[in-house]
């Protein structure tokens, strides 16, 4: 069962609006790497873990990345905080005011709305862990470049902390990976 | 990997404490979704305090035998048990 504590997983702050950025954070909410991409594809796959330790790492991974949306959409509001008609029109997003006015929506930076083709879950745990191993370097890769696209040091932070988290999750999958093999290798596994 | 004994009196006490748990959650829950909508109803708020301080009792104990449910229980034995209670699909 899951259940929600009201509070960030970590600080977001920013200096001042900025919709441009905000239109490209919004990648890492609704995007292909994004963290709805990353918490659908562990909390599925979790269900075809051969290892206590895999269904736990999955599970607990997966829940992370739900608050790490929660930090991403607040990263978009108060980057729109304020923001005028002009200014959203001149970062191009007229579009996105006129469909969901400042709501964070499943779509990437360019628009293009979130879908399950950007989840996996082969039901063989070693391609999950690979899979999973590869979309943590995709996310910590996205936000490497989120980073160069601000001079907000309060943004940077946040993005930084997101960028490390990526890290030590694809650490972890590794870790898991490897019980996963020499599990199969010892013949317990199929 | 997974063998748990569906027979063994450990396994049955556990499930019992589980269905005390999944109650006083749900009441809990359902109680909370009104006062969401309803926050100074104070028949509603006594409820929920009583039904949140029996669930804090009866998970205490829980994961005192059993290991902690959630990530950010306190695990009181020597080990992680967490990982190697039943999962809920597999029970």
């Amino acid at each position: 069962m899951f259940m929600y504590e009201k509070k960030l997983q970590y600080p977001v702050r920013v200096t001042n609006k900025d919709v441009r950025m905000a239109k490209a954070v919004l990648n890492q909410y609704g995007g292909a790497d994004g963290e709805a991409s990353a918490s659908m594809n562990y909390l599925t796959q979790r269900f075809s873990m051969p290892l206590n330790e895999t269904k736990a790492i999955l599970t607990d991974i997966g829940t992370e990345e739900l608050g790490h949306m929660e930090m991403v959409a607040t990263l978009f509001k108060k980057l729109l905080k304020g923001a005028t008609r002009d200014e959203l029109i001149a970062a191009g997003m007229g579009g996105y005011f006129a469909n969901h006015e400042t709501c964070p929506f499943l779509l990437d930076a360019d628009g293009v709305p979130w879908e399950a083709k950007y989840t996996q879950a082969k039901g063989d745990p070693i391609a999950d862990l690979y899979n999973d191993m590869a979309a943590e370097q995709k996310a910590r890769a996205t936000y490497e470049n989120l980073i160069l696209l601000t001079d907000d040091p309060l943004v940077k932070d946040t993005l930084r902390w997101l960028r490390e988290r990526e890290i030590i999750h694809f650490q972890r999958f590794g870790e898991g990976l490897r019980l996963v093999e020499e599990y199969s290798t010892n013949k317990r596994y199929y | 990997m997974v063998n748990y004994n569906r027979t063994s009196q450990r396994f049955n006490q556990q499930q019992e404490m589980l269905l005390e748990i999944q109650k006083l959650q749900f009441a809990a829950l359902d109680t909370a979704l009104y006062l969401d909508t309803h926050p100074n109803d104070p028949v509603a708020l006594y409820r929920h305090k009583m039904y949140t301080d029996q669930l804090k009792q009866v998970k205490d104990a829980y994961e005192m035998q059993f290991g902690p449910m959630t990530i950010f229980s306190h695990e009181v034995g020597d080990n992680w048990r967490y990982i190697n209670s039943p999962w809920p699909w597999e029970i």
